[in-house]
């Protein structure tokens, strides 16, 4: 039986492949924007609070920091701990439209040999691990070659 | 005293100093004992040294224990009870890492406000083994929790971002991280209470394993077991009390961020977006330092040395910016120029930082404020700071808490 593929976190990100995006919202009155999606209340403090509107996140940006974990992080990660772990690299995006910096980790083959401060980085959907039912979906950053 | 007139001058100027009698510490270790045990022990040598008995204190605010970023166990009526009940105002707080200053804060506003005479202040914690992980069970409504279930960012993925950030920005080295490690080793050596109590070289801390690119083992604090505790108290209890000249604590600084907050902290996975408002002239730990200076009336060129929380060797050079030591870029210059080691224009991190002593979340801002106390008292011993006259504790706690205490003598 194949498995349902489900993202981890429920509205935070969607599409295929050039199509996928990660999901904000963005406040109708002050035009502020949130990711994580802020879905009740606008967390500008000299706003009313507005109505708050889901929208696609740009999907380039630059490589504001980077680092990896070389050690296997502790549960709620999901790790087998039958296997040895290897080194995942996450990546910290900022997006010039949102001035916004988002973390991720980064595109599977990605090391921190491969980055540097101010390259650019797309979006991507990337898998987070597998159990027997399901496939657990994230969005990865990876780099799109353009330098610094 | 004018009631009318200090409340017209409540919202500015100087606010009125409480005095620190007393500072005690269970020594910081890996101990496997209960946290009931070093906070009993740091309060008993806090009385003992202020000259008190447990029977003196009208009030005892304990600072919680941490357990999966979250209130642990409470500590305020652990404390009491395990001391004796004796009727005293009691009181809990929670701030992460900056438990420690909302103690100090609510001790002192109860001794302003004329609540009580002499307060308590306490906090201790038995940290559990390895990274500090979240609450258990689905939490998907918890930020902490989504930071670990999402991308397995521990706080040392944190520590690496920043340190990166740095060198990309101000073209700081691995090599220069090194240097706090060795400059902080070499005064937590001179220090009784810290756990970690032998010099480190360069070559030691570049031999370590890497943890979070580019941050080493020995460039990131451990989790240790530890008490700390105070005992504060009006300064005219202190003048009854024979102690005509204290320590005092002139500022003590508790703020939030301000929106929109464009560092990325613990235990968010984005920062807040600029889009809308502009950011602040300043950062949050900036900020942090200026409420503190403003509230003391004084600046960092008074300062005559300050305890920053290094949870990572790259951090304590950002703080030495933060708090305007010196120009921002400029931390890496300060610490190789020997400014902030012992007997330098301004030393930090004499008592050994996190960097000796492992953090022990609820005790650590207490910790801090014990060593500006002996330093300023002039009783600390090996490492002591000719002359000391003013300090500055600082720290950053998860979820948003400021956290800084100036104490003048």
């Amino acid at each position: 039986m194949a498995r349902t593929r489900t993202p981890v976190v429920a509205g935070w990100f969607a599409g295929e492949g050039d199509g996928f995006r990660l999901l904000g919202t963005r406040c109708t009155a002050c035009a502020s924007v949130f990711f994580p999606r802020e879905d009740h209340n606008c967390r500008n403090p000299d706003c009313s609070g507005g109505e708050l509107e889901e929208i696609p996140l740009s999907r380039r940006g630059r490589v504001w920091s980077y680092t990896d974990s070389r050690y296997r992080p502790p549960s709620p990660y999901v790790t087998d701990p039958e296997l040895p772990w290897e080194p995942c690299a996450l990546i910290a995006v900022e997006l010039e439209a949102e001035r916004i910096v988002v973390l991720g980790q980064a595109a599977p083959g990605v090391t921190v040999a491969d980055l540097a401060v101010g390259m650019e980085a797309e979006v991507v959907p990337g898998v987070l691990h597998e159990d027997a039912e399901t496939t657990w979906t994230t969005w990865h950053w990876r780099p799109t070659g353009v330098k610094a | 005293m004018d009631d009318v007139a200090l409340a017209a001058d409540g919202g500015e100027g100087v606010t009125d100093e409480v005095a620190v009698l007393g500072a005690g510490m269970h020594p910081w270790g890996k101990w496997g004992r209960s946290f009931v045990e070093y906070g009993v022990a740091a309060a008993r040598a806090a009385l003992a040294d202020a000259g008190l008995e447990w029977r003196d204190i009208g009030s005892v605010i304990g600072a919680d224990t941490v357990r999966g970023g979250y209130p642990g166990y409470v500590a305020g009526a652990t404390f009491a009870k395990a001391l004796g009940w004796q009727g005293a105002r009691v009181a809990s707080v929670y701030a992460a890492c900056a438990s420690g200053a909302q103690a100090v804060d609510t001790a002192r506003a109860q001794i302003l406000a004329g609540l009580a005479d002499v307060v308590l202040v306490v906090g201790a914690d038995a940290a559990p083994k390895g990274f500090f992980r979240p609450a258990g069970g689905d939490r998907p409504d918890d930020p902490d929790w989504l930071r670990f279930r999402v991308l397995g960012a521990t706080n040392p993925v944190y520590f690496g971002l920043y340190a990166r950030r740095r060198m990309a920005v101000h073209g700081d080295t691995p090599e220069d991280f090194a240097q706090v490690k060795v400059k902080n080793a070499a005064m937590g050596a001179l220090n009784p209470n810290a756990r970690y109590r032998s010099r480190v070289t360069a070559e030691e801390v570049a031999a370590s394993a890497v943890v979070a690119d580019p941050l080493r083992l020995l460039d990131i604090c451990a989790t240790s077991d530890g008490g700390a505790a105070l005992v504060l108290s009006s300064m005219e209890f202190a003048r009854r009390h024979g102690q005509a000249e204290p320590v005092r604590i002139r500022a003590v600084s508790t703020v939030t961020p301000r929106y929109p907050n464009t560092v990325l902290d613990l235990p968010d996975i984005a920062t807040d977006s600029a889009v809308a408002v502009d950011p602040p002239g300043e950062t949050f730990r900036e900020s942090i330092a200026r409420a503190a200076y403003e509230e003391a009336g004084i600046g960092p060129e008074d300062l005559s040395l300050a305890e920053v929380y290094d949870l990572s060797t790259a951090l304590e050079l950002q703080w030495y910016e933060d708090l305007g030591l010196c120009g921002e870029g400029e931390g890496v210059k300060l610490l190789r120029d020997g400014a902030t080691a012992l007997g330098g224009r301004i030393p930090v991190n004499v008592s050994g930082g996190l960097a000796s002593f492992g953090e022990a979340v609820p005790a650590q801002a207490i910790a801090q404020v014990c060593e500006l106390a002996w330093q300023l008292r002039g009783e600390a011993g090996d490492r002591q700071v000719g002359g000391a006259r003013v300090g500055i504790s600082a720290n950053q706690g998860l979820f948003g808490h400021g956290s800084a205490v100036i104490a003048v003598r």
